[in-house]
């Protein structure tokens, strides 16, 4: 099993150096040139020239992305071409923004999804079972800027009680930051909620209609305690990676919620930088976000080895 | 893009205002209405709000970079500059300097500056100041958005105290040229540090986080006491309308700036919250190049200007939120305005005449993009049902939004755009419609109009003056490629509680100046 793990280890390595690859590649075959947009219409030749050179633009591609490269490996992201200051510091920031966001989200919709799918399971068929169902598809069915503007009119302008604009800035206790991002908390919770419950439905009945669980049953176990120890496990693997997957989209996802909640996200500064074509800062951004989606991935198929028995113990 | 700022003054009566003076009228006469003075003396204290639009996390805070509405409101929160505008009559006043007198050829220019004054850290603010200021923003390297303004100055000297300037060419204007908002005068002009922004202002720069807040407190020692009210001042910057206006409607903001035409009739029924219709000096237009076939040809330039419905653009575009255009880019809000000139309206049947005349046949290629204007596309939908009746077909290609200023305005011949206000008409003339200007995005060639503009620069009499500025107006009326059909107006809205705000013919958000004119009436 150890094997197993390094080797995953040792592929997720593999995998962020390739999106390192193409980031840089698909930025560089990029339409669009920043000492051209930076210049507007007073762009000369020479100036542009200038700027290209400043920047470094004239040396040859292999360079510039090993350059760039070797700079990621000791924490140096460089510095934006749009405001001269180092990248590591603002993304520093705003990455902890979008962590702090993920989380709350996560610490919340996590466990309730989970538990309204065992819910599920055990109502299964009633009316608790179909509310449950109901509720969670409309709320993933509609956009997220939709459910964001309907808790905005309902909850900020019609009964004022929730914090708006989401804003968090320095000097805020984390309790203070917690109140100012109820909103889009509860927003991405919506969201991401139906997935997680549908699938740990969906595992658990899987795992239910086997041979072992009708044994359990016949042998006099209770429905809750064989669902609970004997089912649960079993379903464990789906279950971890579909929420992964939800945890990835909460860090990566939600510029849309940062725009609308005003929320100094990561998601924000990727678009504000292509906006303006600050190439190292979306480089920066890419590889942030392809390295959060890659360990994610990385740390659900890890657990998953760990909680399959068959994978635990190996023949 | 530099010229795509906010670097535009704008008229003034706001709507509300002036319902409320025409009111006091009414009461007055009735003995009900109490002395204006009395309600109008401003009360100190409070925390401002302001959800802004027109933030970046790309921003700096070297005021030679400023573009967008919310640096260029935190510039006057920290900054001042030498001269300031009248926000009536938009002329010069004094600043930082207290009086300025010129030599005869308009081309040396003295300046007295006020000895009271002291820098947020205690220094005293002296003429060595406003020397470096301004030359770190005219040196011929400097990367500043005023060295296009500055760039007839010679020499900048302190002489005995004075600040003198020295011009290349004459400029009856140059007091005005100084109040560009990217003139905010630092200590040590910023030598040290550009993004250091210790001015003289009337707040202290308490926190930035670039494209999310920008906090000020009051500065205590403030040498003009006619001014910033509030105790401290919070910029949020918000990107997304429906995000600006809800927190405006339920208090978390005081003042929310660039309301879509659309929602000031939604938002005025709301409790609580004032809408507010500047008259400015941008406008919405269209851009044929004259210089490329087929808008190289006057007769079919002044077919497509007689095919626009104006009024139905107004009404439709802007909601009813701005007033004419006249097909040349100067409008009442501007100083020695052109008076008398006739307003062109639609006229389909004259409009085929002069399509006729000028031989071309099949359709024209307008590109459009909402990064235009907002409702540029509509805009030239409807441009295109109006030219259709006077038999011309227009074909609207809708360009993306990401890109627009570098890969079709300037570049096409025929597109969409927009202009915010320039201080004057000289700087507005020079920019777009010079022949050498550097942004003449109509391809306007005409040696008559460059002669005129030099001679109106160095002109001293007024009314000579006056009378060229006519003559240039109508000549781009009638001859260039540049079809302006409406001047927008700044639509902002406030909470009631806010008062003090002052129409500035200058320029949007009172001139950039809101955070130092309004005060809470609690």
């Amino acid at each position: 099993m150890p094997a197993r793990i390094i080797g995953r280890l040792l592929l997720s390595f593999v995998l962020l150096w390739a999106s390192s690859v193409l980031i840089f590649g698909g930025i560089e075959v990029l339409p669009g040139d920043f000492a051209t947009t930076y210049l507007g219409q007073s762009a000369t030749p020479q100036a542009i020239a200038n700027i290209r050179l400043e920047l470094g633009l004239d040396r040859p591609v292999v360079t510039r992305y090993l350059g760039w490269l070797a700079g990621i490996a000791q924490g140096d992201f460089g510095r934006s071409w749009a405001s001269g200051q180092p990248i590591a510091e603002q993304l520093g920031h705003r990455l902890g923004n979008s962590l702090l966001l993920a989380a709350a989200a996560a610490v919340i919709a996590v466990p309730l999804a989970v538990g309204l799918g065992i819910v599920a399971v055990i109502f299964r068929d009633r009316l608790i079972d179909r509310l449950i169902n109901i509720l969670s598809l409309a709320a993933v069915s509609l956009p997220e800027f939709f459910i964001a503007y309907l808790l905005i009119l309902v909850l900020v302008v019609q009964h004022p009680v929730a914090a708006f604009p989401a804003t968090i800035y320095g000097g805020m206790s984390l309790f203070e930051k917690l109140h100012t991002i109820a909103l889009p908390v509860a927003t991405l919770v919506l969201v991401c909620i139906a997935h997680m419950m549908r699938m740990t439905r969906a595992a658990l009945l899987n795992v239910l209609s086997t041979p072992y669980m009708e044994t359990a049953t016949l042998k006099g176990l209770s429905r809750l305690r064989a669902i609970f120890v004997h089912a649960t496990p079993n379903a464990l693997a789906p279950i971890i990676n579909v929420v992964a997957l939800n945890l990835a989209y909460l860090v990566v996802g939600v510029v849309v919620v940062e725009v609308v909640f005003v929320y100094p996200g990561m998601g924000q500064y990727m678009v504000d930088a292509v906006t303006v074509r600050d190439l190292p800062v979306v480089q920066a951004c890419g590889l942030v976000f392809a390295a959060i989606y890659i360990a994610l991935n990385m740390i659900a198929d890890v657990l998953s080895i760990l909680v399959n028995p068959r994978l635990r113990h190996p023949r | 893009m530099q010229h795509k700022t906010i670097s535009g003054p704008a008229t003034s009566r706001r709507t509300f205002l002036g319902a409320a003076i025409g009111a006091g009228f009414v009461l007055g006469s009735s003995g009900l209405w109490s002395p204006a003075a009395a309600q109008d003396t401003p009360k100190r204290g409070g925390v401002l709000r302001l959800g802004l639009d027109g933030g970046q996390t790309t921003d700096v805070l070297d005021p030679g970079t400023y573009s967008g509405s919310v640096l260029f409101t935190a510039a006057f929160c920290w900054g001042d500059r030498l001269v300031t505008t009248d926000p009536a009559t938009g002329e010069a006043l004094p600043s930082l300097a207290e009086s300025w007198t010129t030599s005869a050829d308009a081309k040396v220019w003295t300046f007295r500056l006020r000895k009271d004054v002291r820098f947020h850290d205690g220094s005293a603010f002296t003429v060595a100041d406003a020397v470096q200021t301004l030359k770190r923003h005219s040196d011929a390297n400097s990367k500043s958005a005023a060295l296009g303004l500055l760039s007839d100055i010679e020499r900048i000297e302190d002489q005995g105290g004075d600040l003198v300037i020295t011009l290349s060419n004459a400029s009856a204007d140059l007091p005005l040229l100084l109040t560009d908002y990217h003139l905010q005068i630092q200590k040590n002009g910023g030598l040290d540090d550009p993004a250091d922004v210790t001015g003289t202002g009337p707040y202290k720069l308490e926190s930035y986080e670039p494209g999310v807040r920008i906090a000020f407190s009051r500065n205590e020692h403030d040498w003009n006491p006619d001014r910033g009210y509030v105790d401290s001042v919070e910029i949020l910057v918000m990107n997304d309308s429906t995000a600006r206006i809800a927190a405006l409607s339920s208090g978390k903001v005081h003042f929310i700036n660039s309301l879509d035409p659309k929602t000031m009739g939604l938002l005025s029924r709301a409790p609580n919250v004032q809408t507010i219709s500047t008259k400015g000096k941008g406008f919405y237009s269209f851009l044929m190049h004259g210089d490329t076939a087929p808008f190289d040809n006057n007769d079919l330039r002044m077919a497509l200007k007689l095919a626009v419905d104006r009024q139905e653009m107004l009404d439709k575009i802007l909601g009813g939120y701005g007033t004419l255009g006249n097909d040349y880019p100067v409008n009442e809000a501007y100083a020695l305005a052109p008076t008398g000139i006739e307003q062109r309206v639609y006229d389909p049947d004259q409009a085929a005449f002069y399509y006729k005349k000028s031989g071309h046949s099949g359709p024209i290629v307008l590109r459009t993009s909402e990064a235009a204007f907002t409702g540029a596309v509509d805009a030239a939908v409807l441009f295109q049902a109006s030219a259709k009746r006077a038999g011309i077909t227009l074909e609207i290609r809708r360009e993306p939004d990401d890109g627009y200023w570098s890969n079709v305005w300037n570049v096409a011949p025929f597109c969409a755009s927009y202009w915010g206000g320039r201080p004057t008409q000289d700087l507005r003339y020079t920019t777009t419609q010079l022949s050498s200007g550097p942004w003449n995005d109509t391809r306007f060639k005409n040696a008559d109009f460059d002669r005129m503009l030099f001679e109106a620069r160095a002109e001293t009499d007024e009314d000579k003056r006056r009378a060229l500025y006519h003559d240039m107006a109508v000549l781009v009326r009638d001859t260039s490629g540049l079809i302006l059909p409406v001047f927008n107006n700044y639509l902002n809205a406030s909470s009631t509680k806010l008062k003090g705000w002052v129409d500035d013919i200058g320029n949007d958000l009172s001139n950039g100046q809101v955070a130092c004119r309004v005060w809470f009436d609690t």
